[in-house]
């Protein structure tokens, strides 16, 4: 049972060999299956439990509790329309509909020429920018009816092919790692500051300073 | 729920209050375990007192406080500190309790009419004990296909499941067979199974015991009874020589169900689902239930009593005594096989009585080196030097407390086998022997050093680790002994047992051999050179004799010597009990011959075995749960058997027939009412058996039984065996057993019969790559024997230079490459 190319099984043992225990793998191993088929099947899940030294309804249970991970075979571009509560208000429920009728397909459904897979998603965090959509996970803000057209026009013409990557690609497995790279290599102390904290230090520090009646500027290049 | 807490010695009191009381519990343990003990049960459903906690329904929410003001915990996830104020049964915790069963039951489909769990139901009646009542749920539920099979014998109803996790922990940390896992999430979770890789695991009945609910159901059970109309009594599974608790259930007269009693030194409640779906064997419409016996036309036909026990009479009088042999009575009960030891050596006065068929191990081994318990050998600290069978083969709930020991409480296990076995993944040292190489392994093993050629198949490294961990043990160290290989001679790990036991004197030993009550025959007499209570027919005869009449004089023979003197018209008489030579001796060849050279051959037996179609006369007999008795396990643990059900038609106990026959013999069996006459006559007479008469059996502390005297006897060293050099068959054979085969009892258990998997040649990849074989090639393997023909599987856990088969799958029989005669049998593997 071998789903993996040659040079992603390659890689494969590549990432098992990253991590201290190989089930660790298990979620990364996923997403290079899913990179290479568009979905994860069910001979990729079998080959993965063989690397990693499990049993096959282990990455079974695994995979599935994660929606991004698709057990059939989806279109070239994924199309979620968020219908949680801020996008409802502003319009998503519409825009699905809408979605539906160009595409001529329900959530779930797949287009017959096998561009698009439609879904109706919960919030995907981009609240501010309501009504929200993803294309294979990249966001598209505040669109209405007309502006899904065009998208849908733009991604059936090739003109997003830079924009919007093939489905399955997380980018994160592909991460070439130097040993210097690996995460918590740099102890805390070697850490540069994250912005927020800085920005909070500095809030604080002209409070202070406030009370002390000396005038002085907050950091303004965040 | 049907779930004891287990039994703990508390060594670490500290002082709670449960409901306003004082109690004492033990520090570190659950809540949920101390309140339970101290008379406050808390209701639950994914606790499970022989698993680890995971606080997965909530159902166990208590108010505890430890000095920050209370607050709702689940009590299975809470260790137990000291001035813990604990309140299982206030305002909150009762609306906590409400609250879960209405979650719980928003989406179970309450089809209790219909379901099997129905009136034994943990929901079911925790719902009615702690519920609402009322739900205020309107909304439609979730629909599932109803059961659907996740396994031959397993069904699942995703709409009962209440994700409890039990089943998948079950199978995860217990059984080590994680097939089934919960997939999705939230509403839509749901336990399933990979597609077409089904739950197929030895341990899978024991998920359909331990669910809370019906989503699990068994189909031997499915839709047979209700619980209220079950009768039960407890006994001891006869399946393989553990000796798991069990109670037996049954319902007008014909047993329905087995369910795994919680005993702490043996099985903790769990069942390997032969032993638990064995009972099908016992309804099976295949029983003898009348006597047989050879007519004029060469066909078995059905006779009286009266006229096969008189046939039998007479054929046993007019034999010279040294002319009648008896093979088998391993599964009988003790009283059983004290009968017939006293039968045949006091009465009868030959010797030549084998309750093994060459594929056990002597019984001054089994006897003489001094015993190990199950406990013993999983204590934490302990070192097992492991050379038995593949355990989850063979002795399937023997490998759950081994792989439990080995995980959960750093138990070492050196493990010496010839192929890799079920136990090899939680074996901290696993040596892979090249047949009859075991004694040179173990002798190197306790000198910490490899010979300077090695050893074919050792790993310099693994072995070093082996034999530092060996070394290390000192008094730590238990030894599992037993057949691993069924084509080896049992002299081999006889030489390896005794080297260990004189290195390290320490060193305790439990014999893992497989049949039923073999520990019992043994300890009966029913062995060559031995009467009952270990005692040697050389040394202790005259004893036996004042009480019995008469003894042998000389020491008998064997079942293999039986077995020649059979062949060369030298056995008048060759009596078997329950045994069937024909499929169960290593060498088929022999087997054939012995057999049908006896001149009159009676069987008693259950079943029409391959041998008992041979027979002259036939006698039906009772079995399991259909007569009363005692027996004794691996470890010389002896329990009760108790009766639940009527045996068919006019089969008889074992020891009536011995008691009659005596009777036309003009002699007296001393039994006249019941088995426990021979049980109070064995028991009074054999010093090792003092301590489990009928008496100190019913006491209430020895719900677990009880166990023998394990000190040692004299032990006489084997003779190591001498293997001829390796000749041109270049591969040396492994035979060893499933689970599942063709034998006897799985052949009639409807829902296991099928479960045998077919029979193959395995090879390892370095010897199948040149052969030019790949898996499914049908492959021919000779030896100076015979020949057979089977498919090629390439298994990378059998060492280069070796080739497994297994015993008794149909399709190819190792039996006849087998010569009993030789220490190894070396064989030739081709593409046919
Ligand atoms: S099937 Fe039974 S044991 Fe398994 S999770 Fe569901 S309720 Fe629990
Ligand atoms: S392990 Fe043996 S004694 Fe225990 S249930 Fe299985 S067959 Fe019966
Ligand atoms: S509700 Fe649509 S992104 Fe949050
Ligand atoms: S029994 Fe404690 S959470 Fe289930």
């Amino acid at each position: 049972m071998s789903r993996f190319s040659p040079a992603n099984l390659r890689l494969a043992q590549e990432i098992i060999r990253r991590y201290p225990v190989a089930k660790s793998a298990t979620i990364p191993l996923c997403h290079l299956a899913q990179e290479q088929d568009g979905y994860l099947a069910d001979d990729s899940m079998a080959q993965i439990a063989e690397l990693v030294g499990c049993s096959s309804a282990e990455v079974l249970g695994t995979a599935s509790f994660y929606e991004m991970f698709k057990m059939h075979s989806v279109g070239k571009f994924c199309l979620g329309v968020c219908t949680n509560i801020s996008c409802q208000l502003l319009g998503g429920e519409e825009l699905l509909e809408h979605a539906e009728q160009t595409l001529g397909i329900r959530p779930g459904g797949t287009t017959a020429d096998g561009l698009f897979t439609l879904e109706d998603v919960e919030c995907i965090a981009a609240c501010t920018e309501a009504p929200a959509v993803q294309v294979n996970y990249r966001y598209f803000h505040r669109l209405t009816p007309q502006d899904l057209d065009q998208l849908i026009e733009e991604l059936r013409s090739g003109a997003l092919d830079g924009v919007v990557p093939a489905h399955g690609t997380l980018g994160k497995v592909r991460q070439d790692l130097g040993e210097d790279r690996i995460a918590n290599i740099t102890p805390p102390e070697d850490q540069t500051e994250p912005v927020w904290l800085r920005r909070h230090r500095e809030l604080a520090e002209a409070a202070a300073a406030a009370d002390a009646g000396t005038p002085s500027a907050v950091g303004n290049d965040s | 729920m049907s779930e004891k807490p287990r039994k703990i010695e508390i060594t670490d009191p500290v002082t709670i209050t449960v409901d306003g009381r004082e109690v004492t519990a033990q520090n570190g343990e659950l809540l949920i375990d101390a309140c339970e003990r101290n008379d406050a049960y808390i209701p639950r459903f994914c606790y499970h007192p022989r698993m680890n906690p995971v606080g997965m329904c909530r159902m166990c929410l208590v108010e505890v406080d430890t000095g920050r003001g209370p607050a709702l915990q689940p009590s299975c996830m809470i260790p137990v500190a000291a001035e813990m104020v604990v309140d299982t049964k206030n305002e909150q915790v009762s609306k906590a309790q409400d609250g879960i069963l209405e979650f719980l039951l928003a989406n179970h489909p309450l089809d209790c009419p219909v379901c099997d769990k129905g009136g034994e139901c943990p929901l079911q009646d925790q719902t009615m004990a702690y519920g609402p009542g009322e739900s205020r749920w309107v909304e439609e539920k979730r629909h599932y296909e109803k059961p659907i099979a996740i396994s031959e014998t397993v069904y699942l109803d995703r709409e009962r499941c209440i994700l409890c996790d039990r089943c998948t922990r079950f199978a995860k940390d217990v059984a080590g067979d994680p097939l089934i896992h919960f997939i999705d999430r939230g509403s839509n979770t749901e336990i399933a199974t990979f597609p077409d890789e089904p739950f197929s695991s030895y341990f899978s009945g024991n998920t359909v015991q331990i669910c809370p609910v019906g989503a699990l159901t068994a189909k031997p059970y499915r839709f047979r009874a209700r619980p209220w109309d079950l009768e039960e009594v407890e006994s001891t599974c006869t399946g393989c020589s553990v000796g798991c608790r069990i109670t037996v259930q049954s319902s007008r007269n014909q047993v329905l169900r087995f369910q795994g009693v919680d005993s702490d030194p043996v099985n903790w409640s769990w069942l390997c689902d032969k032993g638990r779906f064995g009972f099908e064997a016992i309804n099976s419409e295949e029983r003898l239930a009348e006597p047989l016996m050879l007519s004029s036309d060469g066909t078995l036909s059905p006779a009286r009593w009266a006229e096969a026990l008189n046939a039998a009479a007479d054929a046993i009088r007019a034999a010279d005594p040294t002319s009648v042999a008896v093979i088998g009575g391993a599964q009988l009960t003790n009283e059983s096989q004290y009968a017939w030891a006293k039968f045949a050596k006091g009465i009868i006065g030959t010797d030549h009585v084998d309750a093994q068929l060459g594929d056990g191990l002597a019984a001054e081994v089994v006897l003489g080196l001094p015993g190990a318990t199950i406990d013993q050998v999983c204590a934490p600290g302990s070192t097992v030097l492991y050379m038995g069978p593949d355990p989850k083969e063979e002795l399937s709930v023997l490998y759950i407390r081994l792989k439990h020991a080995a995980q959960e409480d750093g138990v070492q296990i050196i493990e010496l086998s010839p192929a890799a076995s079920g136990l090899s993944p939680y074996a901290s040292a696993s040596l892979h022997y090249r047949p009859a190489d075991l004694p040179k392994l173990v002798e190197a093993l306790l000198a910490g050093e490899l010979p300077d050629q090695g050893l074919p198949g050792i790993d310099a490294a693994e072995f070093t680790k082996a034999s530092q961990a060996l070394l290390a043990a000192e008094q730590n160290l238990h030894v599992v002994i037993g057949r691993a290989n069924l084509a080896e001679s049992a002299d081999c790990v006889a030489v390896a047992a005794s080297a260990v036991h004189q290195a390290l004197p320490g060193a305790t030993f439990l014999s893992g051999l497989r049949r039923a009550n073999l520990r019992g025959a043994l300890e009966a007499g029913l062995t060559p050179g031995m009467l009952p209570g270990r005692s040697s027919l050389a040394e202790h005869g005259q004893a036996w004799k004042e009480l019995w009449g008469s003894v042998p004089s000389t020491a008998g023979m064997d079942t293999t010597q039986i077995l020649q003197a059979a062949a060369a018209s030298k056995i008048d008489v060759l009596i078997l009990l329950g045994a069937d030579p024909l499929a169960d001796f290593a060498d088929r060849s022999l087997a054939r011959r012995g057999v049908a050279g006896a001149r009159t051959v009676i069987s008693l037996d259950r079943f029409l075995t391959a041998s008992t179609r041979q027979a002259d006369i036939v006698f039906p007999i009772a079995g399991f749960a259909e007569c009363e008795g005692t027996h004794t396990n691996l470890e010389g643990r002896v329990t009760r058997l108790n009766q639940k059900v009527t045996p068919p038609g006019t089969a008889r106990t074992d020891w009536m027939i011995a008691a009659e026959l005596a009777a036309l013999l003009g002699k007296d069996l001393g039994v006249e009412r019941d088995a426990q006459e021979l049980w109070d006559e064995f028991t009074a007479h054999s010093a090792v058996h003092a301590g489990v008469s009928s008496a100190a059996l019913d006491h209430p502390d020895a719900a677990d039984g009880l166990l023998l005297d394990l000190g040692p006897r004299p032990f006489v060293t084997p003779v190591a065996p001498h293997v001829a050099p390796q000749s041109s068959y270049s591969l040396r054979l492994i035979v060893n057993r499933t689970l599942y085969d063709q034998g006897t009892e799985i052949h009639h258990c409807d829902s296991s019969s099928g479960l045998a998997p077919a029979a193959s040649v395995r090879l390892s990849p370095a010897d199948a790559t040149p052969l030019g074989a790949e898996d499914g090639t049908q492959v021919t393997v000779s030896s100076p024997q015979g020949s057979i023909t089977a498919a090629l599987v390439i298994d990378s856990g059998v060492p280069k230079g070796s080739a497994v088969l297994r015993h008794n799958l149909e399709g190819a029989d190792p039996g006849l490459l087998i010569d009993s005669a030789d220490v190894v049998c070396e064989i030739r593997v081709e593409v046919s």
